[in-house]
């Protein structure tokens, strides 16, 4: 039996991380992630769970104290947001490069300067050539899932990479929606019991961890990096298609919404995802042939299955809540890198929107929408990319 | 058992935990360091950790490893961090009777790990009272980057980022005193050592092993390369900064200070400064005022640890 519960973003990933109940997490205040880790604590206070918490003085110390814990033999979590992501960022590449399975939630936040406590995913799109494995959500829901499945995708034998579940920042983390959450039991038996690989504390076999590697090797062990990331669609879905029976609720690499036979299509991440099915419905109930791709699997992107939903359309337009400055969306970036090999493609465009928590409005993804519809009908293009939703 | 003092033979009959290979430069200080915090700890199984620096690149270089015993290395500013998480998870599993052991946690750090870029991860681990112990071997340096200037590089030194010119006399600012930070974390023990003074040194880490809790023990580690000194004088340099008390031998045990060793005849810092390259622009008449200033820093601190001391016998 499902428990149905109002709750926040962050409360619904503390409630999945104590059902899971991690051998350590090693973590650090930062808005809007603070709430999780709060809830999280309380409940290693109340005797909830058997974690052990660190609560280190920074989010670098943060993500080392947890290589230190994956190393030595259990399962760890984390969550962090923003600069605190960025702080960490060098130690990132270590859990990844040392093939540690660590899950850390990410409550996406923008970067400074100036400074901005809102979401926006900078921090994680700065972070996804890191080597983590990333699930992106649109709502509480789909966090509390993504974090059960994200322990099993990473903790898989085969796989042994860290990951991020994201969710957007005060927008899903603070905000009260509906949630079904599934028995303590069942979490516990879906998650299973950790399966240590090369434990530093197997003490009668001793390990050297993070050796020197210089231009004879380090070529070799990053393309093994690159190779074990191809084996994560299949571990991705296959954990999925578990979770399914579990919990009766689909994932797959990405969601497709109406795209089957749409001509015009919006390819957009995480909250703002909600608010565009909505435009896409009305643009339906005219008679509009529109649709949606939400990207769930981000890192590593699933170019052909994205390239398969998207071959059909006339006009897509990518909307990302980060910039390369200087460049395209990083959305963007991938969604033409799986496009570009067909021999017909959709004519494709970008959009940069709510940056540090600027408010995705129904009337953005109409006026988007709209443009594409001219765009399927005349094949010209106005502007490649443009920030939407500024004031002038 | 390990607060017992060990005679020499019976050091000699435990196993060399690090082992010979490593590709430290001869006459180096750090592997006599590691060699022998390892023999003082070979009652117990230990998991070690390193930061970057000298003795990390040289002991672990793919496909080779020196250690014998479990060890870490994630990045160079993070070894109290990284140790403290190996640590918990520890605890964690013992909780759960996945372990049952009495494992020890030993982290060996260059300075620059340790003083500088490493500094808040260490009170970070010290402060939230992880039980492990960190023994900085201090060379004075960022030794294995090509001997820049650290916050451990003691006043008027010739380091390549301070470079003894004709305007700049060498480094202009005295040494970061570690030991004393790490006692003000109140940690229940905190020492200095010298590999001259190995009985002492030994001890000191026994003692330290013996202790739950958050331990530090910083030892002095001359390096030839940085100090410009003998290949052979690493030994006989690091007794002569004890005893000219550039470098005392004390304790700091649940905030009691006592010194562990005190030079019948406290030796001029020259002594110290002379047979070292890095000191040699120091011997000139223009620059006798940082000999002179110096010696009175030595002297200074010298008296206030004597005087701590006093407060508690």
């Amino acid at each position: 039996m499902a428990r149905v519960a109002a709750v926040t973003g962050n409360e619904a990933v503390a409630e999945a991380l104590r059902q899971i109940n991690p051998d350590v997490c090693a973590a650090y205040p930062i808005t809007p992630q603070t709430e999780l880790m709060q809830r999280f604590a309380a409940f290693v206070s109340n005797g909830k769970v058997d974690t052990e918490l660190i609560l280190v003085e920074s989010e670098h110390s943060a993500m080392s104290a947890c290589i230190g814990a994956a190393a030595a033999g259990g399962r760890v979590a984390t969550a962090t947001c923003g600069p605190g992501l960025a702080l960490m960022w060098e130690m990132l590449y270590v859990a990844s490069g040392m093939r540690l399975p660590i899950v850390m939630a990410v409550v996406n936040r923008s970067l400074s300067a100036p400074l901005n406590i809102h979401g926006d995913h900078s921090d994680a799109m700065g972070a996804r050539d890191s080597g983590w494995i990333q699930l992106w959500s649109e709502n509480a829901q789909e966090a509390y899932d993504n974090t059960i499945q994200a322990f099993r995708i990473a903790e898989n034998m085969n796989i042994r990479l860290p990951a991020m579940v994201c969710m957007d920042g005060f927008i899903i983390s603070h905000s009260i929606g509906r949630i079904e959450y599934l028995e303590d039991e069942p979490v516990r038996s879906f998650v299973g019991e950790y399966q240590p690989l090369n434990p530093l504390l197997d003490l009668d076999n001793p390990k050297s961890y993070g050796p020197l590697i210089l231009t004879d090797q380090y070529h070799e062990y990053k393309r093994a990096q690159h190779e074990v990331m191809t084996r994560v669609k299949d571990v991705v879905l296959a954990v999925a298609a578990e979770f399914e029976k579990v919990s009766g609720r689909r994932y797959g690499l990405f969601e497709s919404y109406r795209l089957d036979d749409a001509e015009i299509g919006l390819v957009i991440l995480n909250s703002a995802a909600g608010t565009a099915k909505d435009v896409v419905d009305s643009f339906r109930e005219r008679g509009i042939r529109a649709g949606l791709l939400k990207p769930r699997l981000f890192r590593p992107f699933p170019y052909e299955e994205v390239a398969q939903a998207l071959k059909g359309l006339k006009a897509v337009a990518v909307l990302d809540r980060a910039d390369s400055f200087g460049g395209y969306g990083p959305v963007f970036m991938e969604v033409c890198s799986a496009l570009y090999p067909l021999a017909e493609r959709p004519v494709v465009i970008n959009k940069i929107y709510g940056l540090g928590g600027r408010d995705f409005l129904p009337q953005h993804a109409e006026e988007v929408l709209a443009e594409l519809e001219e765009i399927a009908r005349t094949g010209k293009v106005r502007v490649a990319k443009e920030y939407i939703g500024v004031r002038e | 058992m390990a607060t017992e003092q060990l005679k020499l033979r019976e050091l000699a009959k435990k196993e060399v935990l690090i082992t010979s290979g490593h590709r430290l430069c001869a006459g180096c200080g750090a592997p006599i360091i590691a060699k022998m915090v390892l023999l003082a700890a070979a009652d117990y199984p230990v998991v070690a950790c390193s930061p970057t620096g000298c003795l990390e690149v040289s002991t672990c270089i793919s496909d080779y490893t020196a250690w014998k015993v479990p060890w870490i290395h994630s990045a160079f500013e993070n070894a109290g961090a990284t140790l403290s998480g190996v640590e918990t998870m520890y605890r964690a599993l013992k909780k759960k009777g996945k372990i049952d052991k009495e494992v020890k946690f030993i982290a060996i750090g260059g300075d620059g790990g340790t003083y500088d870029i490493g500094l808040q991860s260490l009170s970070g681990a010290m402060e939230r009272g992880h039980d492990l112990l960190y023994v900085c071997y201090d060379n004075g340096a960022y030794m294995n980057t090509g001997i820049q200037r650290s916050s451990a590089t003691p006043l008027g030194a010739d380091t390549t980022t301070s470079p003894a010119g004709s305007v700049i006399p060498g480094k202009l600012q005295r040494r970061k005193d570690l030991t004393r930070i790490m006692a003000a974390h109140n940690i229940p023990y905190a020492a200095q050592a010298s590999p001259s003074h190995w009985s002492d040194f030994i001890r000191k880490v026994r003692k330290a092993l013996s202790i739950k809790g958050p331990k530090f023990i910083n030892v002095i580690s001359p390096c030839n390369r940085g100090w410009r000194s003998r290949l052979d004088d690493a030994i006989q340099l690091s007794r002569l900064a004890v005893q000219t008390c550039y470098w005392p031998l004390y304790e700091v045990e649940d905030g009691v200070v006592r010194v562990t060793y005190k030079p019948r005849e406290k030796k001029p810092i020259e002594e110290f400064l002379k047979p070292q390259g890095r000191f040699k622009h120091l011997f000139t008449p223009e620059n006798e005022w940082i000999v002179k200033r110096f010696q009175e820093d030595v002297d200074r601190e010298w008296e206030r640890l004597q005087k701590e001391e006093s407060l508690y016998t």
